[in-house]
């Protein structure tokens, strides 16, 4: 059984259909891209898997269960977290900060722990604590712990990004692109990173302009346009694809 | 971080957090001896006020500092703490030790009821409506004569008594009683900040969107932290009936609220002794300046409009230089030890 199965997604905002009857699915373990020019409905798409829109047609199944109905709460819970296309950090938290917020639904003590500092709360934050660390030691920021996340260099804020998403104990990690602003040398540290996350057993979908990145890190790919899936495929058969590259480059006059 | 951040106010920072526990029990040793050195009774009337609107700043603090949603009526919980707290001391016969802390739950109560629905809201939108409540409060205090006795106020609210003893500003009880206050709404207010409900206060601060993705429930934390702010807000409320004896609708208005938002501003928001600084500065103005009368005010006005202008997010505020503080027992990082 897929990891994840999307059948017949549709998303209308009045008249406009952002996202047209779309069905994927994406087992576990893979990389899988939605690539599409500007204003095709990946991040639409996007924000219906998170539970952020609500969906006007279609199912979404994760791990068997239903999930269109949830709120983002309860998707995180169940195991879907997410990165923004434009950095969403908490900037005047600190890094660790941000990374034990993405602790947060996984964090067992309740209210009167924390008033009377119970031997469970100091258990807890302990190792809450150990594991942030251990978990920036990964990324290679644990000397930078103490630094408020608006302070850290671009590439770093993305890593980060991506690293309070895993600190979730998400299975899925939706990743909107990752790579928009860095430089060649930034991408190719990211997309290394993209691929030891796959060997640690994450699966991967991913919303991504630089071509060189999808293409290398893809196991399949999907094409939007206009709301609607125009292709799907191994990244070889998409750069291949006729449909696909009129859509991006547009027709040849007959 | 700020340009206009400079060295000496670093060296101050790092000093201060270096000796953090010695600076912390001497201020405590001087707040207790404070009375017997003190001989004036004026001069500790305006350090108990301080104290009031440090507590009445900290829970503010909770809501504009942390949670990053601007009350402009918290007047509105002071208010109410007062007046419950009152009306059950001399219609009902309690004592202080029983009406002040109903006085708290009703005000957190009333917070809890306004915070459900309006804190869907945001931005300006939130700040409007809770001056609105302010407002209404008050005038339901104002028109409500049977219970409230109206424009008259509520007079003879008695001092509160500790087994037996009356505890007044003359015999330093009340000093020490609001101390107590201070040090429980301190350690309360600390202790929630430094959890995981802190740290999703502070991400909703930052990005409320980012927050809920994360899988906090963002309106709930916010009506929780709004229904802690009423509470402690209404305690002191109920500490300042029973200290001045009487209260009428006109010690709580509109004034008061931009009081507290003012002094958590100026003190530094998201900090825990900003309140105490704002507090202390506020309180002490306008009696320090008494002699220039009317043009105080101006005055007043001026250190704020000064304030905003070389450091918006307060004395205190902003992003502190100082390390992160772990758990114990936890290992910093090697390369995390720079003395930065």
């Amino acid at each position: 059984m897929s990891l994840l199965t999307v059948n017949h997604l549709t998303k209308r905002f009045g008249g406009l259909i952002a996202v047209d009857d779309v069905s994927i699915r994406v087992e576990q373990g893979e990389i899988v891209s939605v690539i599409g020019p500007n204003g095709a409905g990946k991040t639409t798409f996007f924000n219906m898997l998170t539970g952020i829109y609500p969906i006007t047609e279609g199912e979404i199944l994760f791990d068997g269960k239903n999930i269109h109905d949830l709120s983002p709460q309860e998707i995180v819970k169940a195991g879907i977290a997410r990165t923004f296309q434009n950095l969403r950090l908490f900037p005047d938290m600190r890094v660790i900060e941000n990374v034990l917020l993405g602790m947060h639904i996984n964090v067992k003590y309740s209210f009167i722990d924390t008033l009377f500092k119970t031997p469970r709360y100091r258990r807890e934050e302990k190792k809450l604590h150990e594991d942030a660390i251990e978990m920036l030691k990964g990324i290679g920021l644990e000397s930078r712990i103490d630094s408020y996340a608006s302070n850290l260099p671009y590439g770093d804020q993305k890593r980060l990004e991506i690293s309070r998403a895993i600190a979730t104990k998400a299975k899925l990690l939706l990743l909107d692109e990752p790579a928009a602003g860095m430089n060649p040398q930034e991408s190719e540290e990211l997309l290394e990173f993209i691929t030891t996350l796959r060997t640690k057993g994450y699966t991967i979908i991913l919303i991504e302009h630089d071509m060189n990145v999808v293409m290398k890190i893809s196991d399949r790919i999907y094409v939007l346009d206009h709301g609607k899936l125009i292709a799907e495929g191994k990244p070889e058969e998409i750069a291949r694809n006729k449909i696909v590259i009129d859509a991006y480059l547009g027709k040849e006059e007959a | 971080m700020m340009p206009n951040d400079n060295k000496a106010y670093e060296q101050i920072s790092l000093f201060v957090n270096k000796y953090r526990k010695i600076l912390l029990i001497a201020a405590f040793v001087v707040t207790l001896v404070l009375p017997f050195v003190i001989k004036s009774q004026y001069i500790i009337r305006i350090i108990v006020m301080i104290g009031v609107y440090a507590v009445l700043g900290l829970s503010l603090n909770l809501v504009t500092g942390y949670t990053g949603q601007v009350s402009l009526g918290h007047a509105a919980f002071f208010a109410i703490g007062a007046y419950a707290s009152a009306i059950l001391s001399t219609k009902y016969g309690m004592g202080f030790f029983e009406s002040a802390p109903m006085g708290a739950l009703i005000a957190g109560f009333c917070g809890l009821l306004l915070g459900l629905p309006t804190l869907r809201l945001s931005g300006s939108y939130l700040s409007i409506t809770t001056m609105g409540f302010c407002e209404v409060v008050r005038m339901i205090f104002l028109n409500w004569d049977s219970m409230t006795n109206g424009p008259m106020g509520i007079q003879k609210i008695p001092k509160p008594e500790f087994f037996g003893t009356t505890l007044t500003l003359g015999n330093k009880g009340l000093y020490y009683l609001m101390l107590a206050m201070v040090v429980v709404t301190t350690y309360c207010i600390s202790a929630i900040v430094n959890s995981k409900t802190g740290r999703a206060l502070k991400a909703i601060r930052d990005d409320e969107l980012a927050a809920g993705m994360m899988g906090v429930r963002t309106t709930r934390m916010k009506v929780f932290a709004f229904t802690v702010s009423a509470f402690f807000s209404g305690f002191a409320g109920a500490f300042y009936a029973h200290m001045i004896n009487y209260i009428d609708p006109n010690s709580f208005t509109f004034d008061t609220s931009i009081l507290i938002l003012s002094i958590v501003i100026l003190g530094g928001m998201g900090t825990l002794t900003g309140p105490f600084l704002g507090s202390a500065l506020l309180v002490s103005f306008p009696e320090a300046l008494r002699f220039m009368q009317e043009y105080r005010f101006v005055v007043y006005g001026l250190i704020l409009v000064i304030m905003m202008r070389y450091k918006p997010q307060g004395v205190l505020g902003g992003q502190k230089r100082t390390p992160y503080v772990l758990p114990k027992g936890v290992a910093r990082p090697e390369t995390a030890k720079a003395k930065e």
